[in-house]
Protein backbone atom coordinates (compact mmCIF):
# COMPACT_ATOMS: atom_id res chain seq x y z
CA UNK A 1 0.00 0.00 0.00
CA UNK A 2 2.82 2.76 0.98
CA UNK A 3 4.86 2.06 -2.29
CA UNK A 4 1.63 2.50 -4.49
CA UNK A 5 0.60 5.74 -3.03
CA UNK A 6 4.49 7.02 -3.37
CA UNK A 7 4.46 5.54 -7.07
CA UNK A 8 1.18 7.09 -7.89
CA UNK A 9 2.63 11.05 -6.42
CA UNK A 10 6.28 10.17 -8.15
CA UNK A 11 3.78 10.03 -11.27
CA UNK A 12 2.18 13.34 -10.49
CA UNK A 13 4.85 14.95 -9.70
CA UNK A 14 7.28 14.21 -12.52
CA UNK A 15 5.19 16.54 -15.27
CA UNK A 16 6.69 19.40 -13.11
CA UNK A 17 10.06 17.78 -12.88
CA UNK A 18 10.71 17.25 -16.61
CA UNK A 19 11.59 20.78 -18.18
CA UNK A 20 10.98 20.61 -21.70
CA UNK A 21 7.37 18.81 -21.22
CA UNK A 22 8.16 16.88 -24.22
CA UNK A 23 7.51 13.39 -23.05
CA UNK A 24 4.02 14.16 -21.11
CA UNK A 25 1.01 13.55 -23.61
CA UNK A 26 -0.95 16.83 -23.92
CA UNK A 27 -4.14 14.54 -23.88
CA UNK A 28 -3.82 11.24 -21.77
CA UNK A 29 -7.30 9.12 -21.18
CA UNK A 30 -6.85 6.36 -18.70
CA UNK A 31 -9.33 3.65 -18.64
CA UNK A 32 -12.02 6.17 -19.28
CA UNK A 33 -15.79 5.45 -18.56
CA UNK A 34 -18.72 7.75 -19.36
CA UNK A 35 -22.24 6.33 -18.63
CA UNK A 36 -24.97 9.36 -18.75
CA UNK A 37 -27.19 9.45 -16.30
CA UNK A 38 -30.40 7.49 -18.69
CA UNK A 39 -27.75 4.44 -18.58
CA UNK A 40 -26.70 4.74 -22.02
CA UNK A 41 -22.95 3.98 -22.78
CA UNK A 42 -20.45 7.44 -23.83
CA UNK A 43 -17.40 5.92 -23.40
CA UNK A 44 -16.53 2.63 -22.22
CA UNK A 45 -12.77 2.28 -20.55
CA UNK A 46 -10.96 4.51 -23.39
CA UNK A 47 -7.35 4.87 -22.89
CA UNK A 48 -5.38 7.05 -25.20
CA UNK A 49 -2.15 9.10 -25.39
CA UNK A 50 -1.88 11.99 -27.94
CA UNK A 51 1.56 13.81 -27.77
CA UNK A 52 2.22 17.25 -27.88
CA UNK A 53 1.74 19.11 -31.71
CA UNK A 54 0.01 15.86 -33.31
CA UNK A 55 -2.92 15.89 -35.37
CA UNK A 56 -5.48 13.83 -34.27
CA UNK A 57 -9.16 12.15 -36.00
CA UNK A 58 -11.89 10.96 -33.94
CA UNK A 59 -14.06 8.78 -36.45
CA UNK A 60 -16.54 6.81 -35.97
CA UNK A 61 -20.83 6.67 -36.34
CA UNK A 62 -23.06 9.04 -34.81
CA UNK A 63 -23.37 8.00 -31.06
CA UNK A 64 -19.93 6.21 -31.28
CA UNK A 65 -18.58 8.34 -27.92
CA UNK A 66 -16.55 11.18 -30.21
CA UNK A 67 -18.62 13.88 -28.87
CA UNK A 68 -18.09 12.90 -25.48
CA UNK A 69 -14.72 12.78 -25.66
CA UNK A 70 -14.66 16.02 -26.51
CA UNK A 71 -17.36 17.03 -23.70
CA UNK A 72 -15.14 15.45 -21.84
CA UNK A 73 -12.28 17.61 -22.27
CA UNK A 74 -13.22 20.46 -21.78
CA UNK A 75 -14.94 19.22 -18.37
CA UNK A 76 -18.37 20.06 -19.39
CA UNK A 77 -18.99 16.52 -18.25
CA UNK A 78 -17.43 14.38 -15.51
CA UNK A 79 -16.18 11.07 -16.42
CA UNK A 80 -18.03 8.08 -14.49
CA UNK A 81 -14.68 6.16 -13.90
CA UNK A 82 -11.29 6.59 -15.18
CA UNK A 83 -8.69 9.69 -15.50
CA UNK A 84 -8.42 12.10 -18.12
CA UNK A 85 -5.13 14.17 -17.95
CA UNK A 86 -4.24 17.39 -20.28
CA UNK A 87 -0.72 18.24 -19.85
CA UNK A 88 0.07 15.75 -17.03
CA UNK A 89 -2.92 17.69 -14.78
CA UNK A 90 -5.96 15.08 -13.97
CA UNK A 91 -9.20 16.85 -15.03
CA UNK A 92 -10.66 14.93 -11.76
CA UNK A 93 -8.79 17.32 -9.00
CA UNK A 94 -9.66 20.67 -10.92
CA UNK A 95 -12.31 22.62 -8.72
CA UNK A 96 -14.96 24.15 -10.46
CA UNK A 97 -13.93 27.10 -10.01
CA UNK A 98 -10.58 26.32 -12.23
CA UNK A 99 -12.64 25.41 -14.79
CA UNK A 100 -12.67 28.18 -16.27
CA UNK A 101 -8.88 28.93 -16.73
CA UNK A 102 -8.53 25.31 -18.14
CA UNK A 103 -10.58 26.24 -20.78
CA UNK A 104 -8.70 28.91 -21.92
CA UNK A 105 -5.93 26.55 -23.06
CA UNK A 106 -8.27 24.67 -25.26
CA UNK A 107 -9.86 26.23 -27.99
CA UNK A 108 -12.94 24.64 -29.35
CA UNK A 109 -14.68 24.65 -32.71
CA UNK A 110 -18.37 23.63 -33.01
CA UNK A 111 -20.16 21.87 -35.55
CA UNK A 112 -23.00 24.71 -35.02
CA UNK A 113 -20.28 27.51 -35.19
CA UNK A 114 -21.66 28.42 -31.08
CA UNK A 115 -21.13 32.13 -31.99
CA UNK A 116 -22.78 34.83 -30.09
CA UNK A 117 -25.67 35.82 -32.16
CA UNK A 118 -25.68 39.69 -31.02
CA UNK A 119 -22.12 40.89 -31.30
CA UNK A 120 -19.83 41.32 -34.42
CA UNK A 121 -17.48 39.25 -35.98
CA UNK A 122 -14.63 41.31 -34.24
CA UNK A 123 -16.17 41.35 -30.96
CA UNK A 124 -16.75 37.50 -31.14
CA UNK A 125 -13.30 36.74 -31.60
CA UNK A 126 -12.62 39.89 -29.26
CA UNK A 127 -14.85 38.32 -26.38
CA UNK A 128 -12.24 35.53 -25.93
CA UNK A 129 -9.56 37.95 -25.50
CA UNK A 130 -11.45 40.11 -22.73
CA UNK A 131 -12.39 37.33 -21.25
CA UNK A 132 -9.11 36.34 -20.24
CA UNK A 133 -8.30 40.35 -19.47
CA UNK A 134 -6.66 41.32 -22.36
CA UNK A 135 -5.44 44.56 -22.54
CA UNK A 136 -7.57 47.00 -25.23
CA UNK A 137 -4.59 47.53 -27.59
CA UNK A 138 -3.58 43.60 -27.61
CA UNK A 139 -7.44 43.18 -28.55
CA UNK A 140 -7.15 45.87 -31.15
CA UNK A 141 -3.92 44.92 -32.62
CA UNK A 142 -4.74 40.84 -32.70
CA UNK A 143 -7.87 40.60 -34.00
CA UNK A 144 -7.62 41.71 -37.07
CA UNK A 145 -4.79 39.52 -36.99
CA UNK A 146 -6.41 36.87 -36.46
CA UNK A 147 -9.37 37.70 -39.20
CA UNK A 148 -7.12 38.13 -41.47
CA UNK A 149 -5.63 34.89 -41.14
CA UNK A 150 -8.93 32.83 -41.44
CA UNK A 151 -9.93 35.18 -44.56
CA UNK A 152 -12.48 37.54 -43.19
CA UNK A 153 -10.86 40.69 -42.87
CA UNK A 154 -13.52 42.55 -44.96
CA UNK A 155 -16.53 40.78 -42.74
CA UNK A 156 -14.83 42.60 -39.25
CA UNK A 157 -18.30 44.39 -38.66
CA UNK A 158 -20.54 42.03 -39.88
CA UNK A 159 -23.02 39.96 -37.38
CA UNK A 160 -22.91 36.29 -37.34
CA UNK A 161 -26.42 35.69 -39.64
CA UNK A 162 -25.04 37.71 -42.11
CA UNK A 163 -22.48 35.18 -43.01
CA UNK A 164 -22.26 31.96 -44.76
CA UNK A 165 -21.63 28.98 -42.77
CA UNK A 166 -18.34 28.52 -43.74
CA UNK A 167 -17.29 31.97 -42.71
CA UNK A 168 -19.16 31.59 -39.81
CA UNK A 169 -17.09 28.37 -39.26
CA UNK A 170 -14.08 30.47 -39.46
CA UNK A 171 -14.80 32.88 -36.83
CA UNK A 172 -15.65 29.95 -34.71
CA UNK A 173 -11.83 28.42 -36.01
CA UNK A 174 -10.75 32.30 -35.09
CA UNK A 175 -12.16 32.84 -31.70
CA UNK A 176 -10.51 29.10 -31.26
CA UNK A 177 -7.16 30.35 -31.92
CA UNK A 178 -6.97 33.84 -31.09
CA UNK A 179 -5.13 32.88 -27.64
CA UNK A 180 -3.16 30.43 -29.19
CA UNK A 181 -4.06 27.75 -27.18
CA UNK A 182 -1.59 24.67 -26.99
CA UNK A 183 -4.36 22.36 -27.76
CA UNK A 184 -7.56 22.66 -30.18
CA UNK A 185 -10.57 20.30 -29.90
CA UNK A 186 -13.28 20.37 -33.01
CA UNK A 187 -16.27 18.72 -32.82
CA UNK A 188 -17.79 17.69 -36.83
CA UNK A 189 -16.11 21.50 -38.16
CA UNK A 190 -17.47 20.01 -41.22
CA UNK A 191 -20.19 18.86 -40.40
CA UNK A 192 -23.00 21.50 -41.78
CA UNK A 193 -20.75 22.65 -44.92
CA UNK A 194 -20.14 21.26 -48.16
CA UNK A 195 -16.84 19.44 -49.67
CA UNK A 196 -15.17 22.13 -51.06
CA UNK A 197 -15.89 24.83 -47.95
CA UNK A 198 -14.71 21.87 -45.44
CA UNK A 199 -11.45 21.56 -47.47
CA UNK A 200 -10.73 25.35 -46.85
CA UNK A 201 -11.71 24.70 -43.03
CA UNK A 202 -9.43 21.74 -42.82
CA UNK A 203 -6.74 23.69 -44.06
CA UNK A 204 -7.48 26.14 -41.51
CA UNK A 205 -7.28 23.92 -38.85
CA UNK A 206 -4.11 21.89 -40.30
CA UNK A 207 -2.56 25.40 -40.09
CA UNK A 208 -2.75 25.94 -36.83
CA UNK A 209 -1.31 22.46 -36.22
CA UNK A 210 1.61 23.80 -38.02
CA UNK A 211 2.26 26.17 -35.24
CA UNK A 212 3.08 23.38 -32.66
CA UNK A 213 -0.54 23.04 -31.66
CA UNK A 214 -2.12 20.11 -30.75
CA UNK A 215 -5.53 19.43 -32.89
CA UNK A 216 -8.22 16.96 -32.05
CA UNK A 217 -10.83 16.71 -35.34
CA UNK A 218 -14.00 14.52 -34.38
CA UNK A 219 -15.55 13.83 -37.67
CA UNK A 220 -17.06 11.31 -39.82
CA UNK A 221 -15.86 13.08 -42.93
CA UNK A 222 -14.25 10.15 -44.76
CA UNK A 223 -13.36 11.63 -47.42
CA UNK A 224 -11.08 14.21 -45.75
CA UNK A 225 -10.14 11.93 -43.47
CA UNK A 226 -8.94 9.09 -45.95
CA UNK A 227 -7.15 12.10 -47.95
CA UNK A 228 -5.37 13.76 -45.03
CA UNK A 229 -4.01 10.60 -43.69
CA UNK A 230 -3.27 11.66 -40.05
CA UNK A 231 -3.69 9.43 -36.73
CA UNK A 232 -7.04 7.90 -36.76
CA UNK A 233 -8.64 6.61 -33.84
CA UNK A 234 -12.02 4.95 -34.27
CA UNK A 235 -14.54 4.82 -31.65
CA UNK A 236 -17.23 2.35 -31.69
CA UNK A 237 -20.11 2.10 -28.81
CA UNK A 238 -17.73 3.82 -26.54
CA UNK A 239 -14.56 1.51 -27.00
CA UNK A 240 -11.56 2.40 -29.30
CA UNK A 241 -11.27 -0.16 -31.88
CA UNK A 242 -8.51 1.02 -33.90
CA UNK A 243 -5.48 3.99 -32.89
CA UNK A 244 -3.78 3.89 -36.48
CA UNK A 245 -0.82 6.76 -36.98
CA UNK A 246 -1.49 7.46 -40.33
CA UNK A 247 -4.89 5.73 -41.52
CA UNK A 248 -7.96 6.05 -43.37
CA UNK A 249 -11.25 6.30 -41.95
CA UNK A 250 -11.48 2.82 -42.43
CA UNK A 251 -8.96 -0.02 -42.24
CA UNK A 252 -8.13 -0.59 -45.62
CA UNK A 253 -10.41 -2.48 -47.51
CA UNK A 254 -10.69 -3.01 -51.36
CA UNK A 255 -13.91 -2.63 -53.69
CA UNK A 256 -14.85 -5.90 -53.90
CA UNK A 257 -14.42 -5.69 -49.91
CA UNK A 258 -16.50 -2.83 -49.51
CA UNK A 259 -19.07 -4.63 -52.33
CA UNK A 260 -19.37 -7.68 -49.89
CA UNK A 261 -20.03 -5.54 -46.30
CA UNK A 262 -22.19 -3.34 -48.35
CA UNK A 263 -24.21 -6.10 -49.42
CA UNK A 264 -24.05 -7.76 -45.89
CA UNK A 265 -25.27 -4.73 -44.44
CA UNK A 266 -28.27 -4.62 -46.70
CA UNK A 267 -29.04 -8.10 -45.60
CA UNK A 268 -29.19 -9.77 -49.16
CA UNK A 269 -26.16 -11.65 -49.22
CA UNK A 270 -23.50 -12.41 -51.30
CA UNK A 271 -24.38 -14.29 -53.65
CA UNK A 272 -27.71 -13.11 -54.38
CA UNK A 273 -27.23 -10.33 -56.80
CA UNK A 274 -29.86 -10.45 -59.26
CA UNK A 275 -27.72 -9.74 -62.41
CA UNK B 1 -11.38 49.20 -17.56
CA UNK B 2 -13.44 46.12 -16.38
CA UNK B 3 -16.17 48.50 -14.86
CA UNK B 4 -16.49 49.99 -18.01
CA UNK B 5 -16.15 47.04 -19.88
CA UNK B 6 -19.01 45.58 -17.70
CA UNK B 7 -21.34 48.47 -18.47
CA UNK B 8 -20.88 48.62 -22.14
CA UNK B 9 -21.61 45.21 -22.57
CA UNK B 10 -24.87 45.34 -20.31
CA UNK B 11 -25.68 48.66 -23.07
CA UNK B 12 -24.95 46.07 -25.57
CA UNK B 13 -27.00 43.28 -24.62
CA UNK B 14 -30.10 45.83 -23.35
CA UNK B 15 -29.87 47.15 -27.17
CA UNK B 16 -30.27 44.11 -28.56
CA UNK B 17 -32.30 42.34 -26.97
CA UNK B 18 -34.69 45.29 -26.15
CA UNK B 19 -38.59 43.70 -26.22
CA UNK B 20 -37.35 42.08 -22.78
CA UNK B 21 -36.16 44.53 -21.46
CA UNK B 22 -39.19 46.51 -21.84
CA UNK B 23 -40.89 44.15 -20.91
CA UNK B 24 -39.30 44.07 -17.83
CA UNK B 25 -39.18 47.37 -17.22
CA UNK B 26 -42.86 47.78 -17.80
CA UNK B 27 -43.32 45.00 -14.99
CA UNK B 28 -41.09 46.78 -12.71
CA UNK B 29 -42.99 50.00 -13.58
CA UNK B 30 -46.27 48.36 -12.80
CA UNK B 31 -45.79 47.25 -9.99
CA UNK B 32 -43.96 49.96 -8.55
CA UNK B 33 -47.20 51.93 -9.28
CA UNK B 34 -49.30 49.26 -7.52
CA UNK B 35 -46.96 49.70 -4.60
CA UNK B 36 -46.44 53.50 -4.69
CA UNK B 37 -50.26 53.93 -4.37
CA UNK B 38 -50.88 50.89 -1.87
CA UNK B 39 -48.35 51.73 1.11
CA UNK B 40 -49.47 55.43 2.06
CA UNK B 41 -53.62 53.34 1.56
CA UNK B 42 -52.08 50.77 3.84
CA UNK B 43 -50.47 53.22 6.74
CA UNK B 44 -53.86 55.40 6.30
CA UNK B 45 -56.17 52.45 7.45
CA UNK B 46 -53.71 51.20 10.29
CA UNK B 47 -53.70 54.59 11.02
CA UNK B 48 -57.19 54.97 11.28
CA UNK B 49 -57.71 51.62 13.09
CA UNK B 50 -54.92 52.88 15.67
CA UNK B 51 -57.05 56.53 16.59
CA UNK B 52 -59.42 54.54 17.02
CA UNK B 53 -58.18 52.06 18.89
CA UNK B 54 -57.03 54.68 21.42
CA UNK B 55 -60.54 55.27 22.39
CA UNK B 56 -60.57 52.06 24.31
CA UNK B 57 -60.32 53.16 28.29
CA UNK B 58 -60.52 52.08 31.77
CA UNK B 59 -62.73 54.15 34.37
CA UNK B 60 -61.76 54.07 37.85
CA UNK B 61 -64.55 55.57 40.39
CA UNK B 62 -63.55 57.22 43.06
CA UNK B 63 -65.33 56.30 46.37
CA UNK B 64 -67.48 59.08 47.02
CA UNK B 65 -65.79 59.09 50.94
CA UNK B 66 -61.95 59.89 49.06
CA UNK B 67 -60.85 62.33 50.46
CA UNK B 68 -58.22 65.11 48.21
CA UNK B 69 -55.38 63.56 50.12
CA UNK B 70 -56.89 59.38 49.33
CA UNK B 71 -57.66 60.62 45.24
CA UNK B 72 -54.37 62.13 45.12
CA UNK B 73 -52.79 58.62 45.98
CA UNK B 74 -54.70 56.68 44.11
CA UNK B 75 -53.57 58.90 40.77
CA UNK B 76 -50.23 58.11 42.01
CA UNK B 77 -50.98 54.30 42.67
CA UNK B 78 -52.71 54.73 38.45
CA UNK B 79 -49.66 55.99 36.88
CA UNK B 80 -47.16 53.52 38.14
CA UNK B 81 -49.57 50.10 36.99
CA UNK B 82 -48.28 48.81 34.20
CA UNK B 83 -49.33 49.24 30.67
CA UNK B 84 -50.67 53.16 31.39
CA UNK B 85 -49.66 55.65 29.37
CA UNK B 86 -52.08 58.67 30.50
CA UNK B 87 -54.53 59.30 33.59
CA UNK B 88 -57.13 61.70 33.09
CA UNK B 89 -59.22 63.47 36.36
CA UNK B 90 -62.44 63.92 36.30
CA UNK B 91 -64.46 65.56 38.99
CA UNK B 92 -68.33 65.13 39.98
CA UNK B 93 -68.76 68.46 38.70
CA UNK B 94 -66.81 67.80 35.32
CA UNK B 95 -69.06 64.30 35.36
CA UNK B 96 -72.36 65.87 35.60
CA UNK B 97 -71.39 68.43 33.12
CA UNK B 98 -70.51 65.97 30.87
CA UNK B 99 -73.45 64.36 31.12
CA UNK B 100 -75.50 67.46 30.75
CA UNK B 101 -73.49 67.95 27.38
CA UNK B 102 -74.76 64.09 26.22
CA UNK B 103 -78.38 64.34 27.18
CA UNK B 104 -79.30 67.95 28.09
CA UNK B 105 -83.32 67.49 28.07
CA UNK B 106 -82.93 64.92 30.59
CA UNK B 107 -80.69 66.88 32.99
CA UNK B 108 -83.16 70.00 31.97
CA UNK B 109 -85.80 68.25 34.86
CA UNK B 110 -83.25 65.76 36.49
CA UNK B 111 -81.20 68.24 38.35
CA UNK B 112 -83.95 69.52 40.07
CA UNK B 113 -85.55 65.76 41.20
CA UNK B 114 -82.17 64.42 42.24
CA UNK B 115 -81.07 67.43 44.61
CA UNK B 116 -77.40 66.48 44.64
CA UNK B 117 -74.64 65.41 42.32
CA UNK B 118 -75.26 61.71 42.08
CA UNK B 119 -72.15 61.05 39.85
CA UNK B 120 -69.00 60.20 41.12
CA UNK B 121 -65.34 61.42 39.97
CA UNK B 122 -63.23 59.33 38.07
CA UNK B 123 -60.36 58.62 36.55
CA UNK B 124 -59.69 57.83 32.57
CA UNK B 125 -57.02 55.67 32.07
CA UNK B 126 -55.67 55.31 28.68
CA UNK B 127 -53.36 52.06 28.10
CA UNK B 128 -50.26 51.92 25.97
CA UNK B 129 -51.40 48.95 24.52
CA UNK B 130 -55.41 48.17 23.83
CA UNK B 131 -54.92 44.47 23.32
CA UNK B 132 -53.64 44.59 27.23
CA UNK B 133 -56.01 46.42 28.78
CA UNK B 134 -57.69 43.75 30.77
CA UNK B 135 -54.16 43.82 32.83
CA UNK B 136 -54.86 47.25 34.02
CA UNK B 137 -58.24 45.79 35.17
CA UNK B 138 -57.36 42.59 37.12
CA UNK B 139 -54.07 44.77 38.39
CA UNK B 140 -56.45 47.26 40.28
CA UNK B 141 -59.27 44.93 41.09
CA UNK B 142 -58.31 41.52 41.11
CA UNK B 143 -61.66 39.68 40.69
CA UNK B 144 -63.74 42.12 40.98
CA UNK B 145 -62.49 43.40 44.78
CA UNK B 146 -61.02 46.83 44.64
CA UNK B 147 -57.66 46.64 45.72
CA UNK B 148 -57.42 50.18 47.38
CA UNK B 149 -60.12 51.56 49.75
CA UNK B 150 -60.32 54.79 47.56
CA UNK B 151 -61.74 52.73 44.46
CA UNK B 152 -65.37 52.62 43.76
CA UNK B 153 -65.22 50.43 40.92
CA UNK B 154 -63.34 49.73 38.15
CA UNK B 155 -64.86 49.07 34.43
CA UNK B 156 -63.37 48.96 30.73
CA UNK B 157 -67.09 49.51 28.80
CA UNK B 158 -66.44 45.52 27.93
CA UNK B 159 -68.93 45.07 25.09
CA UNK B 160 -67.38 48.40 23.40
CA UNK B 161 -63.88 47.97 24.26
CA UNK B 162 -64.40 44.20 22.52
CA UNK B 163 -65.97 45.55 19.76
CA UNK B 164 -63.37 48.37 19.03
CA UNK B 165 -60.78 45.96 19.31
CA UNK B 166 -62.40 43.04 17.49
CA UNK B 167 -62.95 45.44 14.22
CA UNK B 168 -59.74 47.34 14.43
CA UNK B 169 -57.96 44.06 14.51
CA UNK B 170 -59.30 42.77 11.32
CA UNK B 171 -58.68 45.79 9.18
CA UNK B 172 -55.34 45.65 10.42
CA UNK B 173 -54.84 42.12 9.86
CA UNK B 174 -56.48 42.38 5.98
CA UNK B 175 -54.86 45.43 4.95
CA UNK B 176 -51.09 43.36 6.28
CA UNK B 177 -51.94 40.47 4.74
CA UNK B 178 -52.77 42.20 1.57
CA UNK B 179 -49.86 44.57 1.53
CA UNK B 180 -47.45 41.15 2.21
CA UNK B 181 -49.27 39.53 -0.77
CA UNK B 182 -48.71 42.36 -3.05
CA UNK B 183 -44.82 42.79 -2.12
CA UNK B 184 -44.66 38.96 -2.62
CA UNK B 185 -46.54 39.05 -5.98
CA UNK B 186 -44.47 42.29 -7.06
CA UNK B 187 -41.13 40.15 -6.47
CA UNK B 188 -42.50 37.03 -7.86
CA UNK B 189 -43.85 39.26 -10.94
CA UNK B 190 -40.69 40.94 -11.72
CA UNK B 191 -38.30 38.25 -11.24
CA UNK B 192 -40.09 36.34 -13.82
CA UNK B 193 -40.45 38.37 -16.40
CA UNK B 194 -36.64 39.09 -15.85
CA UNK B 195 -36.09 35.29 -15.89
CA UNK B 196 -37.82 35.28 -19.07
CA UNK B 197 -35.22 37.90 -21.32
CA UNK B 198 -32.50 35.92 -19.26
CA UNK B 199 -33.99 32.50 -20.75
CA UNK B 200 -34.08 33.98 -23.88
CA UNK B 201 -30.30 34.14 -23.80
CA UNK B 202 -29.10 31.34 -22.38
CA UNK B 203 -27.53 29.78 -25.30
CA UNK B 204 -25.11 32.87 -25.27
CA UNK B 205 -24.23 32.36 -21.60
CA UNK B 206 -23.47 28.33 -22.11
CA UNK B 207 -20.88 29.94 -25.22
CA UNK B 208 -19.62 32.25 -22.64
CA UNK B 209 -18.84 29.67 -19.96
CA UNK B 210 -17.15 27.33 -23.16
CA UNK B 211 -15.14 30.10 -24.40
CA UNK B 212 -13.66 30.36 -20.44
CA UNK B 213 -15.05 33.21 -18.84
CA UNK B 214 -15.73 33.08 -15.03
CA UNK B 215 -19.09 33.10 -13.40
CA UNK B 216 -18.96 36.48 -12.53
CA UNK B 217 -17.35 37.49 -15.78
CA UNK B 218 -20.62 36.73 -17.13
CA UNK B 219 -22.72 37.51 -14.15
CA UNK B 220 -21.80 41.29 -14.10
CA UNK B 221 -23.94 42.68 -17.09
CA UNK B 222 -26.50 41.22 -16.34
CA UNK B 223 -26.66 42.81 -13.18
CA UNK B 224 -26.28 45.72 -14.40
CA UNK B 225 -28.59 45.34 -16.88
CA UNK B 226 -30.95 44.60 -14.20
CA UNK B 227 -29.76 47.59 -12.43
CA UNK B 228 -30.59 49.65 -15.45
CA UNK B 229 -33.75 48.17 -16.17
CA UNK B 230 -34.61 48.43 -12.23
CA UNK B 231 -33.63 52.02 -11.99
CA UNK B 232 -35.81 53.26 -15.19
CA UNK B 233 -38.87 51.65 -14.16
CA UNK B 234 -38.39 52.78 -10.65
CA UNK B 235 -37.99 56.11 -11.75
CA UNK B 236 -40.81 56.06 -14.52
CA UNK B 237 -43.60 55.15 -11.56
CA UNK B 238 -41.70 57.77 -9.47
CA UNK B 239 -42.86 60.31 -12.03
CA UNK B 240 -45.86 58.98 -12.61
CA UNK B 241 -47.51 59.30 -8.77
CA UNK B 242 -45.81 62.53 -8.33
CA UNK B 243 -47.98 63.27 -11.45
CA UNK B 244 -51.11 61.61 -9.74
CA UNK B 245 -50.21 63.47 -6.24
CA UNK B 246 -49.86 67.16 -7.49
CA UNK B 247 -53.12 67.02 -9.86
CA UNK B 248 -55.35 64.50 -7.84
CA UNK B 249 -54.88 64.27 -4.14
CA UNK B 250 -53.22 67.22 -3.39
CA UNK B 251 -55.85 69.41 -4.20
CA UNK B 252 -58.76 66.67 -2.49
CA UNK B 253 -56.95 67.19 0.45
CA UNK B 254 -56.74 70.92 0.53
CA UNK B 255 -60.86 70.86 0.21
CA UNK B 256 -61.64 68.26 2.77
CA UNK B 257 -58.13 67.19 4.75
CA UNK B 258 -59.26 63.43 4.13
CA UNK B 259 -56.49 61.84 2.38
CA UNK B 260 -54.12 63.42 4.46
CA UNK B 261 -54.57 61.05 6.61
CA UNK B 262 -52.27 61.07 10.27
CA UNK B 263 -49.37 59.55 9.73
CA UNK B 264 -48.73 58.40 5.85
CA UNK B 265 -45.07 58.00 4.55
CA UNK B 266 -43.41 60.98 3.27
CA UNK B 267 -43.19 61.11 -0.05
CA UNK B 268 -39.83 61.81 -0.74
CA UNK B 269 -39.16 58.78 1.15
CA UNK B 270 -41.76 56.56 -0.79
CA UNK B 271 -40.45 57.60 -3.89
CA UNK B 272 -36.82 56.78 -2.15
CA UNK B 273 -37.97 53.27 -1.21
CA UNK B 274 -39.60 52.27 -4.04
CA UNK B 275 -36.62 53.05 -6.08
CA UNK B 276 -34.35 51.74 -3.98
CA UNK B 277 -36.76 48.13 -4.34
CA UNK B 278 -37.15 48.43 -7.89
CA UNK B 279 -33.58 48.62 -8.33
CA UNK B 280 -32.17 45.79 -5.55
CA UNK B 281 -35.28 43.31 -7.15
CA UNK B 282 -34.25 43.30 -10.34
CA UNK B 283 -30.71 43.63 -10.16
CA UNK B 284 -30.85 40.15 -7.55
CA UNK B 285 -33.68 38.76 -9.79
CA UNK B 286 -30.83 39.10 -13.00
CA UNK B 287 -27.91 37.88 -10.90
CA UNK B 288 -29.93 34.36 -9.34
CA UNK B 289 -31.45 33.49 -12.04
CA UNK B 290 -28.45 33.65 -14.09
CA UNK B 291 -26.82 31.11 -11.39
CA UNK B 292 -29.25 27.97 -13.90
CA UNK B 293 -27.08 28.91 -16.90
CA UNK B 294 -24.16 28.99 -15.37
CA UNK B 295 -23.98 25.68 -14.40
CA UNK B 296 -22.06 24.70 -18.18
Amino acid sequence: MPSRMTQTRTETVRPRATPSGRDIPVVEFDEVTKVYDGGSIGLERASMKIGRGEFVFLVGPTGCGKSTCIRLLQKELEPSKGEIRIAGRALGEIPRSRVPYLRRNIGVVFQDYKLLPNRTVYDNVAYSLQVIGESRQEIRRKVPDILRLVGLSTKLHNYPDELSGGEQQRVSIARAFVNHPPLLLADEPTGNLDPETSIGIMQLIYRINRTGTTVIVATHDKEMVDKMRRRVIELREGQIVRDELSGLYRPDESTTEFAVRLRGELGVGAEGHPN
Amino acid sequence: MRPIFFLREALRGLSRSSAPALAALLTVLLTALVLGVFIPIVQATTGTANEVRSRVVVDVYVSDSATGEGTAELRRALMSTPNVESVEFISKAEALARAEDKNPRAFKEGAELLGSNPLPASFRVTPEDPDRIREIVEALAPNGQPRLATIDEVRNREEETDKILSATGLVKGLTATLAGLLVLASVALVANTIRLSIFARRREVEVMKLVGATNWFIRWPFVIEGIIVGFFGGLLAVLVLTVAKETLIDPLSEDFALLAAPDTIDFPLLAALLMLACVVVSALGSGITLRRFLRV
